[in-house]
């Protein structure tokens, strides 16, 4: 009994230590917090699939101390971005900004998405007309429906023998 | 054939093209935004001797070379003979930029393979790296006799590079 309430207590030792541990990580949570809005929406350059926030590159370790050396000199978000973006141009930003060379990126999925739109209604329309222009006539639905007439009057004579 | 069913063929031709292009593009070569701007200013010491500083300051009224570089960086070394070369023309000052290294495993890298550089400025913590946007070491700068970026490269320089972009591109530089 006694060896288990020691193991319990050194459980509980550890516990505290390990929650010691993590503490130097959190120093000013509202910095972590803006550090992270701030560079999830970057990218980092070395590993271009990644953001600047979630890479382990030599270089972003480097971009995010300096963030936060200008997040504690009071800078704001703003001006984070720009220093960023001064220096890797657009491309480090995952949403860049709407200017003349970046229209083709934010209009042209609405542009195609409009082409299709434009293509579906052409394409429906044609079809309804062509459907329309083979509207029977008097005589045709007349020989249409003796046709039908007889051939319900052979099935209801094959259903009883 | 009938164009209506030309137009699906006509359509995956022009997605195969443009797959094409984006897959011979190398994505590592963004656009530098530093480009016609100024060369971000710096001091800081020398690679040889802590105590000499260096600034691009004191390289006005020259065409320089700004070729940043390490001892840890593999494409640096498949660079450096061709850098070694072309410092033996004097075509202009070449001024490294030892980016994030240590300063004993720099100075033999250059004593064991040679020493193309005017002089090399040591950017321990990385720092004017990050004023430059620097990326992909090695980069190479060439910065015009008023202290403007002309042009980037990123990554090693080939034979072709120096032959085609550099080389014609210094020569104008020098004629302003």
């Amino acid at each position: 009994m006694k060896s288990l309430i020691a193991i319990l207590l050194l459980m509980f030792a550890c516990h505290g230590l390990m929650a010691n541990e993590a503490v130097p990580l959190a120093e000013d949570p509202a910095v972590e917090q803006r550090l992270i809005s701030i560079s999830e929406e970057m990218r980092c350059l070395v590993c271009q699939n990644e953001s600047l926030a979630g890479s382990r590159s030599d270089l972003a370790n480097d971009l995010r101390a300096q963030i936060r050396s200008m997040i504690k000199a009071g800078k704001s978000d703003a001006e984070i971005r720009q220093y960023m973006v001064d220096r890797y141009g657009d491309f480090v930003l995952y949403r860049p900004p709407v200017k003349p060379t970046t229209w083709l990126l934010w209009l042209g999925p609405f542009t195609i998405l409009l082409i299709g739109i434009i293509g579906l209604l052409m394409y429906l329309r044609q079809r309804n007309t062509s459907m329309d222009s083979k509207m029977l006539s008097d005589e045709e639905n007349r020989r249409l429906d003796a046709l039908l007439n007889t051939v319900e009057t052979e099935f209801k004579k094959d259903a009883r023998p | 054939m009938k164009p209506r069913l030309l137009a699906p063929l006509i359509l995956f031709i022009l997605l195969v093209a443009f797959l094409a292009i984006g897959l011979n593009r190398d994505p590592h070569e963004v656009p530098s935004p530093l480009i016609g701007k100024p060369a971000p200013n710096f001091e800081i010491g020398q690679l040889a001797d802590p105590q000499k500083m260096f600034s691009p300051e004191s390289m006005k009224g020259k065409v320089w070379m700004l070729n940043v570089w390490a001892s840890w960086c593999v494409a640096c070394r498949e660079e450096h003979p061709l850098l070694v070369e072309f410092s033996k023309t004097k075509t202009l000052p070449i001024i490294g930029l030892d980016y994030k290294d240590q300063r004993a495993d720099a100075m033999t890298m250059l004593s064991r393979e040679g020493n193309p550089y005017t002089l090399s400025a040591f950017d321990g913590n990385g720092r004017v790296g990050i004023d430059y946007g620097v990326y992909g070491v090695p980069e190479t700068y060439i910065i015009d006799k008023t202290g403007v970026i002309r042009y980037k490269n990123i990554g090693p320089i080939t034979p072709e590079i120096l032959k085609e972009k550099i080389a014609p591109l210094i020569a104008e530089l020098n004629q302003l």
